[in-house]
């Protein structure tokens, strides 16, 4: 049995649409984001899942999980917040941001909080250097932006979590 | 007065990501124009007489490169670069929030100049809010009939479908992106063929950055002789500027090609902050070769011929400010680390280089190095040169190399003072 498949007929269908009949593997990418919105992350199972589907062995669908940096073989935060400190920003103060965000949190980068709710990473360029500092907050169903930042706007949004989580 | 904006034209025209406004303000006419009463070739012949040179990095003329797809095998696809990962870049984003329709306008054009029937859009993962809003916008089309089969009632059909990335630098590269829209790793592929010759799938396909697209309306609406009135003899037209680091106002800006970095930096930008004195610039991103910011610099025109007289690229043309308070041995550490991270580990070179010029990096800037280290660091840098697969590995050594050539006292202070840095 397969589960993707079964819950997501239709919108696998018009993924592989997308792409010629004879080039099915090019919807591995749009499959194993849709695998991360249903398991949280890339799962063992979504693996042979996607490889069903698509006739790819696991093997190969496990390597794009490696590597892109978006996709996760392991759970996270439920929310992966995620500050750029590449050099625009760096040059904008960026890392003295994460820092302080982290000292808020009580983690380190990398690390998620003892509630599960936040996993804080550093991140290369996200095409924002204008409005640094800045972050991305990546979840299961998606990414939001959240720009010109100060210690104090971020805490504000990740209260609205802890409080609703 | 001020010119009206060409391609940031939002900033004029209020909800102009709105079909219905872009419409009124002759959206999809060129188009049409192209369809019903162009040959292809013409559609062709126009662009290559505007000059319009590739905005995605390497400048190339976009007419030439839509002439060299392969007429003898098909189907042909055309593919939008809208990976924008280079860090100080943030203007295709900027399009495609505020004028979508002039980028897809474009993209649709030139499908039609390569009789293309597909085309796809390559967006990077962390756009996923924009690649979600341009579906929706790809299905307003179709309803409003400017896709899909029989267009116009000629018997030319186009389809465009987003494509997702998932993080990963490389997959600008246009060979990586095309392995990465196969479902493939995002690395890149040896060249020739080069993908007009063999693309997508196999098939000859063009691939064009964001910004590169949305010239193409203006031009098939107002002709070459119009576009080449904007720029420089051989950089014609309007560029967006991304411009960020130690400058008051960071942000994008559209002006001729050949506008002076000093009229960019000081004029539009205000300058330093904190009364700091500029000391160097970056034209191209992290890409690119720190250049010394002297009155020569400054007063330079920012297009492809004239940047490397400075020993730089204009590459996106990301303009990096660095003012006198950045130490250099900080700064190529940043770089470093990004590429090693980036590098896709296909090649030797590349995936062995970057990792020791990161070591080497590290130990400088915390204070542990001598001065043999940074030779040894400008040695491991010479030696990538020329060797590497794709372009990413010679863009990580320009900083490196240009930083110790031109700003040897960073690296002897550092040297001299072995304490670590903050
Ligand atoms: C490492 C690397 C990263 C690149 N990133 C981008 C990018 O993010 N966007 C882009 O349009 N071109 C990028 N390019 C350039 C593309 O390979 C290609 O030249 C370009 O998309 C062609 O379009 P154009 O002729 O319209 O500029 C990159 C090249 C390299 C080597
Ligand atoms: S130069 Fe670097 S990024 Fe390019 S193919 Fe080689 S390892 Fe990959
Ligand atoms: S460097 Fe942070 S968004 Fe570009």
């Amino acid at each position: 049995m397969n589960h993707l498949l079964e819950k997501y007929a239709t919108e696998i269908e018009t993924t592989l649409a997308k792409y010629p009949p004879d080039q099915k593997r090019a919807a591995a990418m749009p499959l194993l984001y849709l695998a991360q919105r249903e398991y949280g992350y890339v799962t063992k199972q979504a693996l042979r899942e996607i490889s069903e589907i698509l006739d790819v062995p696991p093997t190969e669908i496990g390597q794009l999980v490696g590597f892109y940096t978006l996709y996760y073989d392991e759970p996270g935060g439920k929310y992966r917040l995620q500050v750029c400190t590449d050099l625009p920003c760096a040059l904008r103060g960026a890392e003295e941001f994460l820092e302080q965000l982290c000292e808020n949190l009580g983690i380190q980068v990398g690390e998620t909080t003892p509630d599960g709710l936040i996993t804080v990473e550093k991140v290369m360029c996200l095409a924002g250097c204008d409005r640094a500092p800045l972050f991305q907050v990546q979840t299961a169903e998606g990414i939001t932006y959240h720009e010109n930042q100060s210690v104090e706007s971020a805490m504000k949004l990740i209260r609205t979590w802890q409080s609703n989580p | 007065m001020k010119r009206p904006y060409l391609l940031l034209r939002h900033r004029d025209i209020p909800d102009l990501n709105d079909l219905t406004v872009y419409r009124q303000h002759g959206g999809f006419e060129a188009f049409r124009k192209a369809v019903t009463t162009m040959q292809p070739q013409e559609v062709v012949e126009i662009v290559k007489a505007s000059g319009l040179r590739g905005r995605g990095g390497a400048g190339f003329p976009t007419g030439l490169k839509w002439s060299f797809i392969d007429q003898k095998n098909w189907p042909h696809y055309v593919v939008a670069n809208a990976d924008e990962s280079e860090p100080g870049t943030f203007k295709d984003r900027e399009i495609m929030e505020g004028n979508p329709f002039q980028f897809l306008e474009g993209l649709m054009i030139a499908a039609y100049a390569v009789q293309a029937n597909v085309a796809y859009v390559y967006v990077r993962g962390e756009f996923w809010h924009l690649a979600h809003q341009l579906d929706r916008r790809i299905q307003q089309l179709h309803n409003a009939g400017f896709l899909g089969d029989r267009l116009f009632g000629t018997d030319y059909s186009l389809r465009i479908y987003t494509h997702l990335g998932a993080g990963a630098y490389i997959c600008g590269e246009e060979t990586a992106l095309l392995e990465s829209l196969e479902g493939k790793l995002g690395q890149p592929r040896l060249r020739p063929p080069f993908p007009p010759a063999v693309g997508l799938f196999g098939k000859p396909t063009i691939v064009n950055n964001v910004e590169t697209l949305a010239n193409v309306p203006l031009i098939i609406e107002h002709g070459a002789e119009w576009y080449r009135s904007f720029g420089t003899e051989k950089s014609p037209g309007v560029k967006i500027f991304c411009l960020s680091g130690r400058v008051n106002r960071p942000g994008n800006y559209e002006l001729p090609l050949g506008t002076t970095f000093r009229e960019l930096i000081f004029e539009h930008g205000k300058g330093i902050p904190d009364g700091k004195q500029i000391k160097a610039i970056m034209a191209a991103g992290a890409s690119s070769a720190l250049i010394v910011a002297d009155d020569r610099a400054l007063d330079t025109p920012m297009d492809y011929e004239s940047v490397p007289a400075l020993g730089a690229q204009l590459g996106s043309a990301s303009v990096i400010v660095i003012d006198e308070t950045v130490s250099m041995d900080w700064l190529i550490r940043k770089t470093v680390h990004f590429f090693q991270h980036e590098s896709c580990g296909k090649c030797t070179p590349c995936r062995e280089g970057t990792y020791w010029m990161k070591h080497l990096v590290d130990r400088i800037h915390h204070g542990e190095a001598s001065q043999n280290d940074v030779e040894l660091l400008y040695d491991v840098a010479s030696q990538m040169r020329g060797k590497c697969l794709c372009a990413l590995g010679e863009f990580s050594i320009e900083a490196v190399l240009s930083a110790i050539e031109r700003f040897p006292q960073d690296f002897a202070a550092r040297v001299a003072q072995q304490e670590p840095a903050l």
